[in-house]
Parts: C-alpha cells; structure tokens; sequence
C-alpha cells in the first residue's frame, strides 16, 4: 500500500475485508459487527496473524465484560486494538486529524494505561461504520463539537488498561506468580522480587486466553506519566516534507480531474452551455452539464480551469434573484419582534426591569460566516455499474458514505470511502454537499474523477456561520448589580437541520449554548429563541453557539458595567460565582497588567466564558489608528480546561483558535447581493496575516475537573474581547460584527 | 516541448505553456506535496522555489520557468537551511492541519538563504503572503528564529 510508505504511522484501514484479509482472519468479516446495543466494554481478543487483536467499546457508559471469552461469532474483525509481536500497538481510529492533535493525543490516553512509549503506537484511519465507531456523545460517527477529548477520555484508557491487565495475567500464569506481584512498562511485564521481565509481544497468545476482565482500575491523575505531558505530534513528520495526504492529493489509477462551476445565484439553474470552447482546449475530455452546475473534465487541473473560464453559460437565477443582505436582516429583525420560544425564564424579569435603577436595551447583530479552510473543497469518486469508491477527508464518514450511496443510485454496502488528513475542518468538513455533488458529476464519467472547487465556488457556496440578531434587555438594581437579564437570539438553527432529533420545541441546544447560562448570579433571567431560516444554506463553524453567544453576553455584560461606572473585570468578578470562573479571569488580568495605564487609543478588553466543558478568560489589548483600522498588540488567556492530555496541543488550539476568531471580528462576513455571496477569494474576503498577529500569553490553570474541549473556546471569547478593549480605547461600543473601520476613525 | 528542470530532474514536457506550474506538479508530475488554496497568488499555499526564489506556482505559467530550477517540498531537506527549518518546525510542533505548511517552509527557506538572522519584521515581510486558517503563525515565526540558530550555530549540515 503506497500510503503505508509515503505517510508512516497513518495506513489507511479502509475496509473490513482489507483488513481482515491482511490478518489471516477472513472467516470472521461474515461475523456480525459488535452492536452498540449490548454495550459491553470489551467486546473480545483473539490472536490474528500472530497479533493480539481486542475489540472495545467506544461508550464510557458500556457495561464491563462477562468474565467468559465470547463466542466467536461475538467478535468483531475491525478490532480497535491490534499488538504485534514486535510490539507496534495499532488502533483503529474512529476520528479524524484536522490539526487539532487528535492523532497524538488519543494514541497518549491509551499509552497512557496500556504502557508502552507513545512512539510504538501506529493509528489507522477508521471505515465507516456507525455501529462500531459512533462518538458516544454524539451518537454517530463524526469528529466536531470540541467532543473528542471528551468522548474518548475515559474508554480508550479502559481500552489500555484492559489489555495491561490480559498481558499481566499471562505473564504471571507463565512464572506461576501472582499478578499483583508483576508490573508492567515500556510495553513488557516484570515481575520485581524475581527480577523476569518478558516484552508484551512474547505474551500475545497466552494473553489471548486470559479470561476479559471485568472492571479495571484507571490511574489516578496523580499517577500518570504521559497525560499532562508536551507530546510529539505523530502526524507532524509527515507534513513537514510533502509526504502527508490530504483528501485533494488522491491519485487513483486512471485518474481525471474536473473543475466547476455552480450556479452563482443561490438556488440558480443552469439553463444551458455550449461545450465547444472548453472542448476545443488541449487535455479537456468532456463537459458534464447538470442542472444547477457545470464541470469540465480534464488530463490536468489547469486544463480543466482554462476550459470552464472559456464557457458562457446560461443562468437562471431563480427563486433569490434581487436578494441582498438588507432585506436579510429586515426579516430576521421582524423575527425578531414576534418573540421567542422560552429557554430558560427565572425570576420576573419584566418587573425586575421595570424596578430597576438602571436600564439598557441592545441589539447584536453578528455576520454570516465562511469558512474556508486551507485545503478548498474537493472529492475524488469513482462510480461504477456496481460500486462506488470514494476518496475525501470528511469529519462524518457514515454521512458521506449515505451521501455517496443516493447520489449515486447504489446500495450504502456498495460504497467504499477512503478517510484523508483534513486540510481544516472547522465545521465545513461537517457537510456532505460536496460529495453528493462530486458523485452527481462522476456518474457522467468513465473512471476516477477528482473534482476540486476553485476557491471561489469554495466561498460563494460555502454553508455559512448563520448570521443572528440578537436582543438584550438588562437592569442594575442602586448598587450597580444585575437584577434583569433578557436575551432574545434570532436566527437559523443548524441543529434543526443537521440533527433533527435534537431540536424540540422549537429549541435547540447549541444555538443557546452560552446563552442559557451567563457565568453571573443575575438575579432573574430570560432567554428565548427564534427560529428564522434565512434563503442562505448555514451549517457549524469553529466555536459553534458559543461564538455568537459569548459575543453578545460578553458584550452586554461589559455595556452594563460601564453603565454601573464599575471597572469590567471587578464588576465580573463580583457577580460570578464560580471559583472557577473567577480564577481564570484573575490569572489572565494578572498576566495582562490589567489597570496598567497605555496609551491614547490603546485599551484592554476583558471576557469570560464557559465554553465546551472549559472555563477561559481573555484580556485583550488593542489600538485603533485614527483611521480607525484596529490592531490587537496582546492576547492574555488563561484555560482551565481541566485535566490537560497534551498541554502543547490545548496552547496551540487556544492561540489558533483565538486567530480564526480575530480574523472574523477584524474581517469576517458573507455578504449578499443580487441573490449572490460577494465575496470570492482572499482578497475580499481578507482572514489575519503574519503581520497583524498579536503577542500571546496562554496560561493553562492546573485542575483535576473532567477534561473540557479546546479546539473552540480560543475561537469564541476573542471577538468580545477585542470589542470590549475597542470601546476601552475609542468609547465606541461594537454591536455589530465585523469591527466597523468608519466608525472607529478619529472624527 | 518544454524543457524544465524540476527537483534536479530536466524534463521535456508536452503542455500548454500558459498551464501553471501548480498542476504541472500537482497533476501531471504527481509532486501533491505542493498544495493549491487559492488560484490567485493570494494566500501562498503553492509556493515552490524557481532558481531560489519563493513563487506563487498557482499564477505562474510554465513559460516562465523554461531552463530555470524548479524546487518543490519534496526536496526541502537536500540542502541544510531546508533540514533545519523541518527539525524547528518538529521541535516546536509548529504544525496543525498542515495544508499551508508546504507553503509556509519554502517561502522560509527562500528568506533564510537570502537572510541567515531574520528578525520579527524581516520574518512579517517575508511571510506575510502565506496563509494559516489554524493559526500556527506564532510557531513559525519561532521556527524560522530556531532555525537560523541552529544554522548560525553549524547545528545542522
């Protein structure tokens, strides 16, 4: 397999065949899978080609094992866990690397408890299967929602320390001593009083008939040696020299590619297109004509380009032609004005406001956002009479294999789907467009075609970050303490559409999330929300709900301590009543030299934020030129993400995070205009260069509470942060996203 | 017939010469180290070096290249500025989904082969064309500083 050699530690596991068939263990692929139903931990061992295979739950919530061996036809073949006899641990890995470290830090937790060095574990990607490989707090196979560290925590250390513990008990059984009297590290078992010592790879058979063990202790935090610890990366070499495959770099035998263009109107029809320029260009083979898309097809990428630049076609605009974001955000206010369904409703709060001493109504409106990732969409297919393959990096493997399966008329059993690096993902890898449409274009073609959106069909046919207009009511009571808070959210619910079974009551749990519990102790809260979906397709994006959310409480909650004349990061501190909460804000106050003077328009901003089971704190310093361009000099953060897997990876997450953030605070926004998005490349569509970096400070608070995610808070307390210290340094208060260059200037 | 020498290797090739070297690479030669993020020259995740120099081989045709030297990221480690930039970007774990890192490494080894001690705003000029949506700018800028150490030190050869 090519991709063994050119990405070492990363073969791909692409199917159970494959992979049994490697192992000598064919007869078991007709075996029924391991059902999530009955939920035993450790789902079996056996011995495969001369390695210990063990199969294991993904859900923390499993039941242990029953203490007999299970049947044959209990195993499954795609085992998770695989040691060799040279003592190489190869897991089978159910999420995907989109630079968040997840290769490196999954391999840790079961190193961690199964004792052997990090370097001796390979990982291969996993197939698809919803069965096997669901992320058990999200119910299917898929890798978002800062969830992974989450999710995985407990059940791969469960996974290490079950097979320690089979490992052990065959030692012991081989020197007749007891088990207790043995130990494990490096990947062998000793046993001290004697001084034996005997590598795991010498115990795989005996270690096979060990009986499954129940329950196994896990390590105290205390206790962990890998855990905590600044990890190599194991996908770093490979990125490092040109090695490393990403969805696009697919290369099947026989391969074309193709370039396209969709319709530009939103919801557009292609009425008609002469193929005959493209044609005519040296290495275009055909034209695939579709009704909302064109593609030509080509020996090479630039010939594939040349040829669509060459084609008129004939578009029908359709149902939002004359479309423009004004008339967007006119609806969504008149959403708006008509209420919302209740989150949350504690206390009075429209008698709280009416008896306050203060009071003050805000609207927030936040931008649609696009994603764009690095790595452009792209999917490789190849559709045959009686089977599909396919080759993209997706963070929803089952999803994209049903997407595969209709668009191309095929049974899902029929389709294959090779896994990739993700060249980002940021929510946008979430979505499966991209290969029913790719699907759609290879049926028209004979043999592996690779489609590849140019970064303009990327853009102006992203799924956006919906846009949302919030409206927050507040009251201070004589002491300048918060006694209302009402905070109505309108927009589009991404949940409604991605989850479904999610939304209820015209609710859902991540368009709220940040909302629904300001870290205050506000002494009555209500929080609704308002369903609207807008003509624009909408989807998740780093951050989530808490990216709109935390902007707008942030930013209120600093509009009210203003408004109480109190300092931002004392009015925070006496009205949050989580220690937790308090301590990050102190730190990160601290270590920004919050209350030092700077200079004329320079100011600091504070936010606070629990965000994805993590509590984070950002001081942000900025100044604005008097042409009212907005610079961020410092980013102060302190996380307390509770325990830390891999400390290198939670500051590289936080800091990355928080300039994905910037870039959208500073510039983000898809705009819409004859029923067209705007903006197209880089250029207009501008995120954070080297140049414009602030200096970072990222101080990680030491906690024993479960870990939290840290992929996006980084991204979601950025904006209020930055918006807060623009109004420290300018007295101009942002409500609106991105930062207004015009009304930030020096009148 | 155009002759190319890429990677060492000349190399007659039967192409549009107005193609750009990106898909000349990418496509027809197989290199996929080098990476396409933009078509516009916009964002540098296609830069290889063309007798030394950092381009953008997504905005440049192959006309341009005719009987010059085309290096891409799979030749990053024949010469020692190479090898140092990829054992600094280890070291610091620079990396995260990695897509522009191929980019990103040339257009360093371009800047140090012309400047062995960079500074911060000698790294900003030079790097500032080439995009991270991860947000690794802080590490590389450290890298580039770790590797013009370790050259300036004979740490690496």
């Amino acid at each position: 397999m090519d991709r063994d050699t050119a990405l070492p530690g990363f073969a791909p596991a692409d199917h159970a065949a494959d992979h049994a068939a490697e192992h000598g263990t064919d007869h078991l692929a007709a075996n029924a899978p391991a059902s999530r139903a009955r939920r035993r931990f450790l789902t079996g061992a056996t011995l495969a080609g001369g390695s210990l295979v063990l199969g294991f739950s993904l859900d923390a919530a499993a039941r242990p094992a029953a203490s007999a061996p299970p049947a044959e036809a209990d195993f499954a073949p795609d085992a998770f866990l695989r040691i060799a006899p040279d003592g190489t641990v190869t897991m089978t890995m159910p999420y995907v690397e989109m630079g968040q470290g997840t290769y490196t830090s999954i391999p840790m937790l079961l190193a961690e408890e199964l004792e052997v060095d990090l370097a001796r574990v390979r990982v291969e990607h996993a197939p698809p299967d919803d069965a096997r490989y669901a992320n058990p707090l999200l119910g299917f196979q898929v890798t978002g929602g800062s969830t992974t560290i989450r999710a995985a925590f407990e059940p791969m250390r469960r996974a290490g320390a079950s097979a320690r513990r089979m490992l052990v008990g065959a030692a012991a059984a081989r020197w007749g001593v007891a088990p207790d009297s043995c130990r494990a590290e490096h990947g062998a078992v000793l046993h001290p009083p004697s001084g034996r010592r005997l590598a795991y790879g010498a115990l795989l058979a005996e270690a096979a008939r060990q009986p499954l063990p129940d329950s196994v202790a896990l390590k105290p935090a205390s206790a962990f040696r890998l855990i905590g610890t600044p990890a190599r990366r194991l996908d770093t070499p490979a990125k490092v020299n040109g090695t490393a495959l990403y969805g696009i770099d697919a290369r099947p035998p026989g391969l074309r590619v193709a370039a396209l263009m969709q319709a530009p109107a939103i919801g557009g029809r292609l009425r008609g297109v002469d193929p005959a320029p493209a044609l005519a260009m040296r290495g275009v083979s055909q034209v695939v004509v579709l009704d909302d898309c064109v593609a030509v097809v080509a020996a090479h990428m630039g010939a594939a380009r040349k040829g669509l630049a060459a084609l008129r076609p004939d578009w029908d605009d359709g149902p939002n032609a004359g479309l423009d974001s004004a008339a967007i955000w006119r609806d969504m206010a008149a959403a708006s004005a008509r209420g919302g369904v209740k989150a949350r409703d504690d206390g009075d709060v429209d008698a709280a406001l009416a008896g306050a001493a203060q009071r003050l109504d805000a609207v927030y409106q936040l931008p649609f956002l696009i994603h764009a990732a690095m790595e452009p969409l792209n999917c490789t297919v190849d559709v045959r009479a009686d089977a599909c393959e396919v080759w993209v990096g997706t963070q929803v493997l089952t999803r994209a294999r049903a997407a595969a399966a209709e668009a191309s008329g095929l049974p899902v059993e029929r389709v294959t789907v090779h896994n990739h690096l993700l060249g980002g993902g940021f929510g946008r890898r979430l979505e499966i467009d991209s290969v029913a449409l790719a699907v759609r274009i290879a049926r028209q073609v004979k043999g592996p075609l690779k489609v590849v959106w140019s970064r303009e069909e990327d853009i102006r046919h992203d799924m956006y970050r919906p846009a949302f207009h919030d409206v927050v009511r507040g009251g201070l009571d004589a002491d300048g303490r918060v006694v209302a808070w009402h905070h109505r959210i309108t927009g589009s619910s991404v949940i409604r559409r991605w989850a479904p079974p999610l939304y209820r009551d015209g609710l859902d749990p991540e368009v709220i999330d940040g909302a629904d519990r300001p870290p205050y102790a506000l002494a009555s809260v209500r929080v609704e929300y308002q369903n609207h979906e807008p003509p624009l397709p909408t989807a998740f994006w780093r951050g989530v709900g808490p990216t709109h959310n935390l902007f707008v409480v942030e930013s209120f909650i600093d509009e009210l301590a203003v408004l109480a004349g109190r300092d931002p990061l004392r009015f925070r501190l006496d009205q949050a009543p989580d220690p937790r909460a308090r301590a990050v804000l102190e730190r990160a106050a601290a270590e920004a030299g919050w209350g030092q003077p700077l200079p004329a328009r320079a100011g600091r901003g504070v936010a606070l934020g629990f965000a994805f089971g993590s509590w984070i704190a950002m001081v942000c310093e900025v100044e604005v030129a008097s042409d009212g361009s907005v610079r961020a000099r410092r980013v102060t953060t302190a996380v307390d993400c509770g325990v830390v897997v891999n400390p290198d990876t939670v500051r590289a997450q936080i800091e990355g995070g928080a300039i994905f953030g910037l870039s959208a605070a500073l510039h983000g926004q898809a705009t819409v205009r004859d029923g067209r998005i705007e903006q197209s490349n880089f250029h207009d569509a501008p995120v954070l260069r080297m140049n414009e970096l602030p200096r970072f400070s990222t101080h990680l608070l030491p906690s024993e509470a479960a870990p939290g995610g840290v992929g996006e808070p980084g991204t979601a307390i950025v904006a209020p942060a930055l918006a807060n210290a623009v109004r420290a340094a300018t007295g101009v208060r942002t409500r609106r996203l991105p930062l207004d260059r015009a009304a930030l200037a020096q009148a | 017939m155009l002759k190319i020498d890429i990677n060492g290797q000349a190399r007659a090739l039967d192409i549009d010469d107005d193609t750009p070297v990106l898909w000349l690479v990418r496509d027809v030669l197989g290199l996929t180290g080098t990476k396409f993020g933009c078509g516009m020259g916009l964002c540098g995740a296609c830069t290889v070096r063309v007798d030394g120099t950092a381009v953008r081989s997504c905005i440049t045709p192959v006309s341009d290249v005719v009987g010059k030297r085309v290096t891409t990221i799979e030749r990053l480690d024949r010469d020692r500025v190479g090898r140092a930039l990829q054992r600094a970007w280890l070291d610091l774990e620079v990396v995260q989904c990695g897509y522009c890192q191929s980019g990103q490494l040339m257009q360093a080894a371009a800047l140090l082969a012309g400047n062995p001690a960079p500074d911060d705003d000698a790294i900003d000029a030079a790097m500032s064309g080439n995009l991270c949506r991860c947000g690794t700018y802080p590490r590389i800028r450290a890298g580039i500083h770790a590797a013009a150490r370790a050259l300036a030190d004979g740490k690496e050869g």
